[in-house]
């Protein structure tokens, strides 16, 4: 295991690493000077090169790279050009609801697929399946910025249940927080859920055929006891690889979601930075996203390999 | 490997048998018709102005009635099926015509330094949400069609190459490779010649789903202003001009959405129709 934990861990580095440099080389080929961005088209060239010096847009490419990664590593993101504030004081305002949002939506996509997987395993080829089937195989065909533009119009426009967007920030207390949450959080889970509630049948529905399963039956055990018991567990694992991935979809899904319900979020502080041309804090927030996500995918391949030892020997 | 004639017509037979694989088939075909048809013909022109008819509910003039400045919600429906059709038909192409060639390669040459930096190289591209990247790239290079395609693409290249990858590497250990191999056959022809025609099946499968997935990412690109640029209608784009309008004009938000569900939802009947139909093992069972 050690080993392995050292292996995955220098791919851990390695994959940082080219994801740093692709985002640091994609931002750098932007079209126009931040500087004479900021200070508008009537400003004095002089003062432009005052600032560009200050900005340290005069360094060499390398030096501007390592400078960036030795700010991030010791939690220093950088100034951004609009907002004159530390992106990192930006990003912990906004990451307070985008994680919660996420957190949220995995949790409804689970708490949704899982039931609706199991049940459709269960009574393979029942009607009961056959409905789950056809709802999963609409729920990822419809765009979740469309859904959550019809939850508007029914739970906000006309029942008035819920606000149309905007968030009262966690000091108006939780429930209030988390309602203004709730629609955009179910705009999310939905195509993820019906994903999940697929992986869940069909690798349940492969665990069910196998040899311990007759085993299971014929020691007596109902059909409900040998799922409960033995089964689940063992459809568990490409289900978590899932759900692993699902984070990732979850938080760059929230970019678009959060654009339609105005949170002010990570997703809408990009968008309104790549508008600007704040290139700091697109580059940071992208940096801090793509981290989040190789962060997850290590951790489900740890969860993984503990589980099942086969997987520490090769990855092919 | 040819397959028969007759195997042909027993495959078309029971293609027509599948119900999945004809509504699928039956709900694409007919958004690419209409996207055909709109380079000849549109109901109006879908980018004409006629403020006096603003946000007309559907009716037997306007089917699917008229947007805030008064146009042609059918018309701009049936361009901007051709905009997604054809912006998710270059990205899976784009994926395909690099990706399949990088798999086939790093399968030839498995284990190599090449094989490595390949796989690596897709590693990475996978770890980024791909959504976020896209956005990133449209936002540097600008907003616009193109630019969306080569956002889509990029990530279509990895999911081709690792597909293709996979199954030539089991390929390669057949006898038959093996006798192409002892007849003097380079690994290029081979690749060619005898692992392309046998992946050819899976690379269709996984191409009708990346195309729903494709045309689900410019529909997002297009909402958030960064994919095609007016007056070229976009499904994504209509999407985005109704939201503000929607507790007055729902209808505005409602067709473009159908129009994206319909599509996707019939590009992946069709994909998991063709699985059946290409699995040998369930046509057996079929039969």
């Amino acid at each position: 295991m050690t080993a392995y934990l050292f292996r995955r861990l220098v791919s851990l580095s390695l994959s940082l690493v080219a994801a740093s440099l692709v985002i640091f080389l994609v931002m750098e080929v932007v079209p126009g000077d931040p500087a004479s961005f900021m200070m508008g088209i009537n400003a004095d060239p002089a003062a432009v090169a005052a600032l560009r010096q200050q900005m340290g847009l005069d360094e060499p490419l390398v030096l501007r790279y390592l400078g960036w990664v030795a700010g991030l590593l010791t939690g220093d993101f950088g100034t951004s050009y609009t907002y004159r504030v530390p992106v990192s004081e930006l990003v912990a305002e906004r990451v307070v609801i985008s994680l919660p949002l996420t957190l949220y939506a995995l949790a409804l996509s689970t708490l949704i697929a899982f039931p609706a997987g199991i049940l459709a395993a269960a009574r393979r080829n029942s009607a009961a399946d056959l409905s789950v089937m056809g709802a999963t195989q609409l729920g990822v065909a419809i765009p979740n910025f469309w859904f959550a533009m019809i939850l508007v119009l029914v739970f906000a426009v006309n029942l008035r249940w819920f606000s149309a967007g905007g968030f009262p920030g966690w000091e108006a207390g939780v429930f209030p927080a988390l309602k203004a949450l709730t629609l955009p959080a179910i705009a999310l889970a939905l195509p993820q859920a019906s994903i999940l509630a697929r992986v869940m049948r069909s690798s349940l529905i492969d665990t069910l055929d196998e040899d311990f399963m007759r085993t299971a039956r014929a020691k007596g055990l109902s059909r409900g006891q040998a799922l409960w018991r033995h089964a689940l567990r063992n459809a568990l694992i490409p289900v978590l690889t899932i759900l692993g991935l699902q984070f990732s979809f979850l938080l760059a899904g929230g970019i678009i979601i959060e654009n339609v319900f105005y949170l002010p979020g990570l997703g809408r502080l990009v968008f309104q930075a790549i508008t600007q041309r704040d290139l700091i804090v697109v580059r940071s927030v992208v940096m801090l996203l793509v981290f989040a996500v190789i962060l997850v995918t290590f951790v489900v391949d740890l969860a993984y390999a503990a589980a099942d030892p086969r997987l520490r020997r090769a990855r092919r | 490997m040819s397959r028969s004639v007759a195997g042909e017509i027993s495959l078309l037979r029971m293609a027509l048998g599948h119900p999945a694989f004809v509504v699928g088939f039956a709900l694409s075909a007919l958004f690419v018709a209409l996207a055909l048809l709109s380079f000849v013909w549109t109901p109006y022109d879908p980018t004409k102005l006629a403020i006096a008819d603003k946000l007309q509910v559907p009716s037997l003039a306007h089917w699917f009635g008229t947007d805030h400045f008064g146009r042609d919600m059918f018309s701009m429906i049936m361009v901007g099926a051709r905009v997604s059709i054809a912006v998710a038909f270059v990205a899976v192409g784009i994926g395909i015509g690099l990706g399949v060639p990088l798999g086939l390669y790093a399968a030839a040459r498995r284990g190599s330094l090449v094989d490595e930096i390949i796989m690596r190289g897709n590693d990475l591209v996978f770890a980024f949400p791909s959504l976020l990247l896209a956005i990133m790239i449209t936002a540097v290079f600008g907003p616009g069609a193109i630019n969306a395609i080569i956002a889509i693409g990029i990530f279509n290249v990895p999911v081709f190459a690792r597909l293709a990858r996979g199954a030539a590497l089991a390929l390669w250990t057949r006898d038959f490779i093996l006798a192409a191999r002892v007849a003097g056959k380079g690994k290029v022809r081979i690749s060619a010649e005898h692992i392309l025609p046998n992946i050819a099946n899976l690379l269709i499968v996984q191409g009708t789903i990346q195309f729903s997935l494709a045309i689900l990412a410019e529909a997002a690109l297009a909402y958030v202003g960064l994919g095609a640029q007016p007056p070229l209608p976009s499904w994504g784009r209509m999407l985005a001009d109704a939201q503000t309008l929607i507790s007055l004009a729902p209808h505005m938000a409602l067709f473009p959405g159908f129009a994206i569900i319909v599509t996707v939802l019939g590009l992946n009947l069709m994909g998991d129709g063709l699985r059946d139909l290409f699995d040998p093992k369930l046509r057996r069972g079929r039969s």
